[in-house]
């Protein structure tokens, strides 16, 4: 049956280890200069050339892409092809059960898909490790690697999304008997969990930290004012010592009873005066002990603060296995969905 | 005798559609087997659920002493040719002799590899690329050399040109007087079936209409014609199949073993096409069926 | 060991069953002096595989003719003819074939066409083996 199972899926898979090698030595060759470069200056993006920016969001494009890529052409026709053919009438009637059939095409499948995006991912966390130690220090221009954006291109949550998609898709493609739809459904699906997953599910993985702060330069690292312009409420942000790289989710004012709240009327007399008409709307760094510092002390007296909710840096890996675990479960229940239409559904 | 195929009040529905009810019918073993029955009459629900392909949603098969489909075991003993002859198109014949090889533990390969070299088969073709009477003969071939005890073929013939249909039942028949294999196959065509089968099932509106040896069903069905008569006034010992009439003649089809000693019939032996025709066509006078407009 | 001198060929729209074809065939062989003491009938096998026709039905006939005393099933070799069909009757022919002519002269003479004749004959044949029977 493996041998079937490999007959039938070779092409496929040398087309898909064929890319990942190029991309995986491409990585290789250029890895150990990004290392060098992270050794000698503190804020590796400055010194960044053309094409390493442009590997660098491939990496993520690439990573982001190949789960979807794979569910959509290894797993949605998977059983579909087999049902629109006719195929499955000679398979299914050779002296092998339906459900050994399915397990070996699955398992032989999920396992190619989970080597292939786990050499990508690997690659790809390898290689871009000066980059992401970089973003984690306050000076890098770019968000930390807990970022929904990076977050799910590095470390082994990839390896999750590759399993699920094959599994989706070849559930989906065993209830539609039909390859188009099922490829359709199976992209629609997968780009959406990997949209949904950050924005909904992952926040809560792992337990999160907060902290409620007073506005006081010790404590934090910067406030950012944002100023929507006339008609809206002017808000702050900040930024807590020690936190830095963390995945903040929540970031806002509460009063004196801990609720959230809007900022009192009168601060908007404490920003400076726009630079220029049309340009107000950029953050704006607290700067030096002028009157703006005098409108935090006013805040803290008046039972201001700052709550934050964030994911620390440290959570990076706690998250991952939590994700990856989750991804795991609901591929399993999927497969057995699977498992089952395929033996009673299709009969 | 043993039944290799025993069906009682077995039944497969579709969502709301029953393609096949209340079916109850024994296949003996050691006989070539013809299923015959007009389109939609259930024959391919049936041979389907007797393979294990489908499961039933009413009473119960029993295929060679199993439940079909049941495990290895029993998915061994049952060969299948399924209607199209389906395989895979990018694999080559070659590729279909080792897929038998590798999923069947009881694979002959010297009887799949001398089929190949006799049809003419290139190994490196791909299946895609045969006309389909090789494709027929490829299907046939993974079904006779995985050594089942019962072949069930799904229309084999209905597809292919008269010479290639011809060849195909050759290569069967040459199978059967070899290897003592039980084999069943369907058809809407009586005549592909008239020389091959020794045994014959009628399946109408998924009930068995008539069923027995195909020597002994010819030797009992006469046609009778004569004066406009009625059918009732029959010797009791000839059972009417089918029956016409005009003003003054009437022909019945009918089934006796005793001599036709009235005078007045002229009466002549049917062939097994106008054998199975005069069923179907009871059957419609008996009662109308949508099922039945197909013929029409 | 003997040849194998004759194939079966089957006239599908005969009426006649397959199985009693061969049997003719290999009658009208023995009858013809084709088939001769020690020869060897197709294999099973080889008649089915010509003819496309179902293994039983080869068989059923050797058996009919094995019944008749006609041939002889060797286990794993053949069936083998171990009697003709060139008898004595043939001498009888010739006296019944003269009695024929007379009666078909008489007919047309009657007025019988063709047809009338052959209907009448059959109709007659089929009551005389009736008061046989």
């Amino acid at each position: 049956m493996i041998w079937l199972t490999w007959r039938q899926f070779r092409l496929q898979a040398a087309a898909v280890a064929t890319v990942t090698i190029a991309f995986a030595l491409v990585l290789a060759a250029t890895g150990s200069r990004l290392a060098d470069l992270a050794t000698t200056y503190r804020d590796v993006f400055d010194h960044l050339t053309a094409n390493d920016r442009h590997l660098f969001y491939a990496g993520i494009v690439v990573i982001a892409v190949a789960p979807v890529i794979i569910g959509v052409f290894w797993g949605a026709p998977m059983v579909a092809r087999e049902l629109e053919a006719g195929t499955h009438r000679l398979a299914w009637t050779q002296s092998v059960t339906r459900t050994r059939w399915l397990a070996t095409k699955l398992g032989v499948t999920t396992l190619a898909a989970a080597a292939a995006v786990g050499l990508l991912t690997c690659a790809v966390t390898w290689w871009s490790q000066p980059l992401d130690g970089a973003l984690s220090s306050t000076h890098g221009s770019l968000p930390s690697r807990l970022t929904p954006v990076s977050f799910a291109m590095r470390g082994i949550v990839p390896v999750g999304y590759a399993v699920f998609a094959v599994v989706l898709g070849a559930t989906l493609g065993a209830v539609f008997r039909r390859s188009l739809p099922a490829m359709a459904v199976t992209l629609a699906v997968v780009t959406f969990v990997q949209i949904a997953v950050p924005a909904w599910i992952r926040p809560h993985l792992v337990p999160t930290a907060e902290q409620t702060v007073t506005f006081a330069r010790e404590k934090l690292d910067g406030i950012t004012i944002r100023d929507n312009g006339p008609g809206t409420a002017t808000q702050l942000m900040v930024t807590i010592k020690g936190a830095a790289g963390s995945w903040v989710l929540s970031n806002q004012t509460v009063d004196a009873a801990g609720h959230a709240t809007a900022l009192p009327s009168w601060f908007s007399g404490c920003l400076p005066p726009p630079p220029s008409p049309g340009a107000s709307n950029g953050p704006v760094r607290a700067q030096g002990p002028d009157k703006l510092d005098a409108c935090f002390i006013r805040l803290n007296a008046e039972g201001y603060r700052q709550h934050v909710v964030y994911q620390p840096a440290n959570h990076f890996w706690p998250l991952q296995w939590a994700e990856l675990a989750l991804y795991l479960v609901v591929s399993a229940l999927l497969a057995s969905c699977c498992f089952w239409w395929v033996r009673r559904r299709l009969s | 005798m043993t039944a290799v195929v025993r069906a009682e009040g077995l039944g497969k529905r579709y969502r709301r559609r029953w393609a096949l009810s209340d079916c109850t019918l024994e296949i003996p073993a050691g006989h070539v087997t013809g299923l015959v029955g007009p389109n939609g009459a259930g024959k391919t629900t049936l041979l389907s659920l007797a393979v294990g392909l489908l499961a039933p949603t009413a009473g119960t098969i029993e295929v060679c002493g199993g439940r079909p489909a049941a495990g290895a075991d029993q998915l061994a003993k049952v060969g299948f040719v399924a209607q199209d002859t389906p395989t895979y198109a990018g694999l080559t014949v070659g590729d279909h002799l080792r897929l038998g090889a590798r999923l069947n533990p009881r694979w002959d390969d010297a009887v799949a590899r001398s089929r190949v070299r006799r049809l003419g088969l290139d190994l490196e073709q791909r299946a895609g690329r045969l006309s389909g009477g090789q494709r027929a003969q490829l299907a046939l071939t993974l079904g006779l050399a995985k050594r089942p005890e019962l072949l069930i073929l799904d229309e084999p013939v209905a597809s292919l040109d008269p010479l290639a249909r011809r060849e195909f039942l050759q290569v069967l028949m040459e199978a059967v007087a070899e290897h003592e294999v039980s084999v069943l196959l369907s058809s809407h065509v009586v005549s592909d079936l008239e020389r091959v089968c020794d045994h014959l099932v009628v399946l109408v509106d998924s009930k068995v209409r008539v069923e027995g040896d195909v020597e002994s069903l010819l030797e009992s069905h006469l046609r009778l014609t004569g004066p406009r008569r009625d059918p009732a006034t029959l010797p009791a010992d000839q059972h009417v199949v089918s029956a016409s009439h005009t003003d003054r003649q009437s022909t019945f089809v009918v089934r006796t073993v005793a001599p036709v000693l009235d005078p007045s019939w002229t009466f002549g032996r049917l062939g097994l096409e106008d054998l199975v025709l005069a069923y179907l066509e009871g059957t419609r006078a008996e009662a109308p069926s949508p099922v039945m407009e197909v013929l029409g | 060991m003997g040849f194998i001198v004759i194939e079966f060929s089957l006239d599908g729209r005969s009426g006649v069953s397959p199985y009693l074809q061969v049997v003719q065939q290999v009658r009208q062989a023995l009858r013809l002096g084709l088939l001769r003491t020690g020869d060897q009938l197709p294999t099973v096998k080889d008649a089915v595989a010509r003819l496309a026709i179902n293994p039983n039905t080869v068989l059923k006939a050797y058996r009919e003719l094995e019944r008749d005393g006609l041939v002889a099933a060797r286990p794993g070799v053949g069936t083998f003819v171990i009697r003709t069909l060139t008898d004595g009757s043939l001498a009888a022919h010739e006296p019944l074939r003269k009695d024929l002519r007379r009666w078909l002269a008489k007919a047309r003479l009657a007025g019988l066409d063709d047809e009338s004749i052959e209907a009448l004959f059959a109709s007659t044949f089929r009551a005389a083996q009736e008061g046989v029977a």
